[in-house]
């Protein structure tokens, strides 16, 4: 039990994520991917006639359990399965972190920039709304996200899944190299 | 219910996700400053498990537990993968969130996510509006 209640390592959880690979194809031909969710939420809610939204989504509706399963586990691992407190991450991001003008390492969001109360700011609207946007717009306009090009693509072998998850890291680096920095300071 | 096995799946996939520290802004940013390998080991051994995996359920013609062929989709190529990727790639660097860990987020009691997640449906559905416009 102290086992599981310690942080896991990624050789144990990088492993049984691949393992959801295999159990979604055997469980019904199901591709691992996440971000088709967020489409099927537009489809359910809010098609407005739009074109990209005219389907049967219901027939996707596994696609919505998982992502219900997601938010579950999050909860069941963070009340009964872990000790909270803050991420044992390199101490140099976090020197870098603090000199571009993160304050808060106490827990899995530095709170002084994701809060209800930082929402209101120019910042908290930057890196939760305008941030959320970009992930939602860029997944789908890609054609999918971590789970859905970077391992359930390349894990079949699909050479558009490694153009698009090779952009997902330029895209990532670019922003936390040369952007991100003066969004911290905003 | 035959979707419970799928809302179990993603249950186990969520508790992955928070107990490898997988939805934290920091291990994420730690990734993109290449100051530590975890993320890259849980991202690389998935792959390595999964094309394992796929290749056993290829030569071995495993059928789904319904008796059906397994198939796997195949994924063409289309400049969306470039564009769309860099987009995502710098919301993922933001947000220190791709889809999965949004929703492991706001499990784990982080409910200001529940706004990125808005945020995050409303892109995709900005995406289907503006679609035949953009460049693919």
């Amino acid at each position: 039990m102290d086992l599981i209640r310690q942080p896991w390592p990624w050789y144990v959880a990088g492993p049984l994520i691949g393992l959801i690979v295999p159990a979604l194809l055997l469980l019904g031909n199901k591709a691992f991917g996440i971000s088709s969710s967020l489409r099927h939420i537009c489809a359910a809610c809010v098609p407005a006639n739009i074109s990209f939204f005219k389907y049967d989504w219901k027939k996707e509706k596994w696609n919505l359990f998982f992502a219900a399963g997601i938010i579950i586990g999050g909860f069941i691992a963070t009340s009964f399965l872990s000790n909270p407190g803050q991420v044992n991450i390199n101490t140099h991001t976090t020197a870098l972190l603090q000199q571009e003008g993160v304050k808060d390492f106490s827990g899995l969001l530095p709170q002084d920039i994701f809060s209800f109360r930082q929402l209101f700011t120019l910042r908290g609207f930057v890196f939760m709304v305008v941030g959320g946007f970009l992930v939602g717009f860029g997944t789908r306009y890609a054609g999918g996200c971590t789970s859905g090009h970077a391992i359930m693509g390349i894990s079949s072998l699909q050479w558009p899944s490694l153009v698009a998850t090779s952009c997902f890291m330029i895209g990532g680096f670019v922003m936390t190299w040369f952007i991100l920095p003066y969004l911290l300071e905003l | 219910m035959k979707n419970i096995k799928f809302l179990i799946l993603g249950l186990l996939f969520g508790i992955i996700l928070v107990k490898s520290q997988v939805i934290s802004w920091f291990r994420i940013q730690e990734m993109f400053r290449l100051q530590a390998f975890h993320m890259y080991g849980i991202i690389g051994s998935a792959i390595v498990i999964g094309i394992i995996s796929i290749q056993l359920i290829k030569r071995f013609q495993l059928k789904t537990i319904h008796g059906e062929q397994t198939v796997i989709p195949d994924k063409t190529f289309h400049w969306g993968n470039v564009y769309g990727g860099l987009i995502f790639g710098c919301g993922w660097a933001i947000t220190g969130a791709c889809p999965g860990p949004l929703f492991a987020q706001i499990g784990s009691g982080v409910l200001v996510t529940i706004v990125t997640l808005l945020s995050a449906i409303a892109g995709t559905w900005i995406y289907g509006l503006i679609r035949e416009k953009l460049p693919h």
